[in-house]
């Protein structure tokens, strides 16, 4: 799995994405700035493009963090409860401040978020029988807790129908003016980025990172940082993606190893190859109307979830 | 030198360790043995600093550990322990690099590749560098662990239980490096060890715990004797000199 070939295949399908959809562009067509097509283009295309760009990569690089610090290659933000706790986090903004500012869901939701990853790190730590299996189904309870909790919220609030309507993952109310939150998740990969060793060798264990002389907690504290802040930023403006940290990360990991500074890119990238696929899919498949993406990552996903399961006796 | 004063811990109520000194000689070998439970592990582990003491110092060449700056001290002090168990998908020569992490921060130099390809030389991992850890067997994968203490290039090398799960070839084979580590390089090795046999024939001195005290240190030779082992494991164990080894035959005793 080459750099370079994901490079020139994230091009390709960023091209096929840009004019795929309901009313026609072509290249040509965008020759005429003030053309319909070229403000259609501008307003929808162009910010639907870059959003599942950088949520593919955010998410995919969240779940590699969550991997490498867990030490389990089953957890992710789908299955530690993150996504579960920031969606609390949004209905509880919501419910605080009637009229929540964009900036108000996020901090509330960023705090839900971390709080829920660190509750479940921690009840990582008191768990004795650490099985590759059993702690993302600890983690998939802990959500369902928490998912529990939201539900019985909104219904009190009578929310319930507008919730799940936009948690759902969706790219198709993307627009200009309502995904540039997203933006956020790229200084966030570039910290990623530059704290990778450290993360490759804090995934080695606390002994392991004691001995080589690094600040163990404080690096785990600044990956869960991380992946809550890609998480927040991604389920406020997209919605709900499952899956797509779960096993981007992991198919990486059987061609190219844990060592993160050289898989970090590579995860980032497939990430949003894999995501843009989806999309275009869903696009097309029942054209003129939409597949929502959380819908055709979570049939695609879970299929290769369960490859990956499988494989796993041969492989771990 | 490593001083250790007056070091104690409690697990609960119960102390593990309790009121240890000990002297660790450099350029030598010291075990620690003694029986299930006797603290052999909590006192490496304090003295290799992944675990705080309750009262009492370890001095690392006159300085007081718990006053080292973390990198530092990782680059004077490095530690294996037993359980090695890892399910990273690293390759030998990415993990043998991180033993540069204290020095380079992960960013190699010239120099740092040189010490990275001569650990591997030195434990034979050439030709396999590239393997990814699980597909070695156990006593590959400890010499792994053991050239990136190599390439960490500390003075001192402890190590917990370093023979755990290895069959008697490659238990004798990471002894060997050890004496050379010792003989050649002018390392320092403590090392955790179960077999009493192993402690005789290899080492230059043996601290001998029991129930978190020290009861035995000193030279090997003092220690390898029917009286003192009794002190220590309750047992009757006859020695045997062999050639220039003394083996004490404890199996039916």
């Amino acid at each position: 799995m080459k750099k370079r070939y994901l490079i020139v295949a994230l091009i390709g399908l960023s091209f096929l994405s840009l004019f795929v959809g309901v009313s026609h562009i072509t290249p040509m067509s965008l020759l005429d700035f003030k053309s319909e097509e070229t403000e259609i283009f501008l307003i929808s295309r162009l910010p639907r493009l870059v959003a599942i760009i950088l949520a593919g990569a955010g998410m995919s690089i969240s779940g590699l963090i969550m991997q490498q610090l867990s030490r389990n290659k089953f957890v992710s933000p789908t299955t530690a409860g993150t996504l579960d706790a920031t969606k609390l986090g949004i209905l509880v903004s919501m419910l605080l401040f009637a009229n929540a500012s964009t900036i108000e869901k996020m901090i509330v939701a960023f705090a839900f978020a971390l709080a829920g990853t660190l509750l479940f790190m921690q009840i990582l730590d008191r768990i004795k029988f650490k099985d590759a299996i059993f702690i993302p189904l600890v983690g998939l309870m802990f959500g369902s807790i928490l998912s529990s909790v939201t539900t019985f919220l909104a219904y009190r609030a009578d929310v319930i129908q507008n919730m799940s309507a936009w948690l759902q993952g969706d790219f198709s109310m993307i627009m200009k003016g309502r995904f540039e939150l997203l933006y956020i998740s790229i200084p966030v990969i570039l910290i990623a980025y530059l704290f990778a060793n450290r993360f490759t060798v804090a995934g080695m264990g606390e002994d392991f990172s004691k001995n080589l002389g690094l600040a163990y907690r404080r690096v785990v504290n600044i990956g869960l940082i991380l992946v809550a802040l890609i998480t927040t930023t991604v389920v406020l403006t997209v919605g709900m993606i499952p899956f797509l940290g779960l096993i981007i990360p992991n198919i990486i990991s059987i061609f190219k190893g844990d060592h993160l500074q050289k898989t970090l890119p590579h995860t980032a990238l497939l990430g949003a190859i894999f995501l843009l696929i989806c999309d275009i899919l869903g696009r097309v498949l029942i054209y003129p109307y939409e597949i929502s993406i959380s819908l055709m990552v979570g049939v695609i996903g879970s299929g290769i979830f369960l490859y990956l399961l499988f494989r796993r006796k041969s492989y771990a | 030198m490593i001083q250790v004063r007056e070091l104690t811990k409690f697990y609960g109520k119960k102390a593990v360790v309790e009121n240890v000194s000990v002297n660790i000689h450099p350029g030598k070998i010291t075990s620690f043995i003694g029986p299930n439970g006797a603290g052999k592990s909590t006192l490496l582990s304090m003295v290799s600093r992944l675990l705080d003491a309750d009262t009492g110092e370890v001095l690392v060449d006159k300085k007081d550990v718990k006053k080292m700056k973390s990198n530092d001290f990782s680059k004077r002090v490095s530690i294996l322990k037993q359980s090695n168990f890892m399910n990273v998908r690293l390759t030998i020569r990415e993990l043998v690099s991180f033993g540069r992490y204290p020095y380079s921060r992960g960013r190699l130099n010239a120099e740092d590749i040189r010490i990275i390809d001569q650990a591997l030389d030195y434990m034979d991992l050439m030709g396999m560098q590239d393997s990814y850890l699980e597909e070695l067997s156990g006593g590959q994968r400890q010499r792994a662990f053991i050239a990136m203490v190599i390439a960490q290039d500390t003075d001192y090398i402890l190590l917990d239980e370093p023979l755990n799960n290895l069959d008697m070839k490659h238990s004798v084979q990471i002894m060997k490096i050890l004496r050379r580590l010792v003989d050649d390089l002018g390392k320092t090795v403590i090392i955790v060890l179960h077999d009493i046999n192993f402690a005789s024939v290899y080492s230059d001195r043996i601290v001998a715990l029991k129930d978190g005290r020290v009861v035995k240190d000193g030279p090997t030779d003092d220690i390898i004797n029917s009286d003192s082992l009794k002190e220590i494991y309750d047992m009757d164990i006859p020695i045997k000199q062999l050639s220039n080894c003394r083996i004490c035959v404890y199996f039916n005793s």
